[in-house]
């Protein structure tokens, strides 16, 4: 969290404890603070307070984004397409959906390229089969860092009368939010905000309904009571980290270019996702001959925190489904997501320290493996 | 032509690969090598691991009990490392 978001929220605690819908002294003040929250959040992704309600985090959202869709639009067909790089969040309850059916065709998983972008005449397919109420693309892939051409997909989506949910849960704060979108999800913790505030944009004139009774909570988009101090803490975080967004994002940009040369430069080692066309602070590798595990401890005990999609990773036997659909290796996988320059003393420095001990340490778990010369 | 086998069962990742790739350095351009494995990563690494080797692979199928996976990789000619 940036530091002013943390003060923000310590604040709040005082200030925004009440419920908001209570017509008291404490609960009017509560009701302002979110209101007046709501207000920056929909300044900054360009729309009106009342269509972004609060969620209790980005994949609720996302669910959110597309249960809704497919209830408004039940009378005219039950089928999503979704890329195969989606969040977990769109797949596994699409592919569970499709399952409880019995009719798989009730969830479609578009195809991307070795880059990680989705493959438009594959989505165009896809939005032309009958019955499909509901496109599923991301902004951006907070794993590989690819960005979507949402735009072209915007524009397949509406040639067949179908909304476009787009989730920015790995964009927003360092990418302009996106504008190409009928739905939109995202949360605050990519904005250097904390965790539990999910924004959920819900167009006036886009067809929504959760099934269910009418909920009175945030216009009728969740049936969760958002945090008003946890929100405040959003807003002020959106407010610091959209004033300096295209410095910091510039910097990052540069940053990752050192980390994917320094990888690029190592034997056998893969860089992974769009080098252009991508988040400005995320980058992915995989190395041959590596445990993705042993890989990550060895980087921990030097002291930089790294993320891995290798399958001896995860609690499952299974790689991370945004690699396995590239195509790309997915063992000895690392991912480093550089945090805003606000929420941390010196990323540059840190950066600096990375690049000069990533060979060893990719040296030192192969050694243990005894793969030379393979 | 030649054909080998790797038992890669019950290894997990890298170490199906490790073993694939261990058995192509030993083995002449054009070995047939066949790897069986139970490990799903499998099934991303040694295609992924093909290309970046410039090896072929040649089919992919399951055991009939389903109980692993068997690779077919034919080994490219020197230099095409």
């Amino acid at each position: 969290m940036v530091p002013a978001a943390r003060e923000a929220l310590l604040g709040a605690l005082d200030a925004g404890w009440a419920d908001p819908r209570r017509l008291h002294a404490e609960g009017r003040r509560a009701r302002a603070i979110l209101d007046q929250a709501r207000e920056v959040v929909a300044d900054g992704l360009g729309v009106r307070p009342p269509e972004v309600p609060f969620l209790p985090d980005g994949p609720a959202a996302l669910r959110a984004a597309v249960d809704g869709t497919l209830y408004a639009a039940r009378r005219r067909g039950a089928r999503v397409v979704a890329t195969a790089v989606e969040h977990s969040a769109v797949l596994t309850h699409g592919r569970y959906r499709a399952t409880q059916a019995q009719e798989p065709a009730l969830f479609a998983e578009v195809g991307v390229d070795r880059l990680g972008r989705v493959d438009l005449a594959a989505l165009e397919r896809a939005l032309g089969v009958p019955g499909t109420v509901a496109a599923v693309v991301q902004s951006a892939n907070g794993e590989v860092g690819t960005r979507q051409p949402l735009e072209a997909a915007r524009a397949l989506a509406r040639r067949h009368g179908i909304p476009l949910v787009v989730d920015a849960m790995a964009g927003l704060g360092r990418d302009p939010a996106p504008r190409d979108f009928d739905l939109l999800a995202g949360e605050a913790l990519s904005w250097g905000g904390p965790g539990g505030v999910g924004v959920l944009v819900v167009p006036e004139r886009v067809r929504w309904r959760l099934p269910g009774p009418p909920s009175e909570l945030e216009g009728g988009r969740t049936e969760v009571m958002p945090v008003v101090p946890l929100v405040l803490a959003a807003a002020e975080a959106w407010r610091q980290t959209a004033a300096v967004r295209d410095a910091d994002a510039a910097e990052a940009h540069t940053l990752v270019d050192l980390v994917r040369a320094a990888a690029a430069r190592m034997p056998d080692v893969e860089v992974v996702g769009d080098p252009v066309e991508r988040l400005p602070h995320v980058v992915t590798f995989s190395c041959l001959y590596v445990d993705g595990e042993a890989l990550v401890t060895e980087l921990d005990r030097r002291g930089f925190s790294v993320a891995s999609g290798s399958a001896c990773t995860a609690s499952t036997l299974e790689p991370s489904h945004v690699l396995a659909a590239m195509e790309v290796l997915t063992h000895g996988n690392v991912r480093v997501t550089l945090p805003l320059a606000a929420s941390t003393s010196d990323r540059a420095r840190d950066v600096e320290r990375f690049v000069a001990e990533l060979p060893d340490a990719v040296e030192a778990v192969r050694a243990q493996l005894g793969v030379a010369g393979l | 032509m030649s054909a080998l086998e790797v038992d890669a069962r019950g290894l997990r990742c890298p170490l199906p690969v490790i073993r694939l790739a261990a058995a192509a350095r030993d083995a002449s351009p054009g070995t047939e090598v066949t790897v069986l494995a139970t490990d799903p990563a499998a099934r991303h690494d040694i295609p992924a691991w093909c290309r970046m080797r410039g090896h072929a692979l040649t089919a992919v199928s399951e055991a009939t009990d389903g109980s692993h996976t068997a690779y077919r990789v034919l080994l490219a000619g020197e230099g095409s490392r």
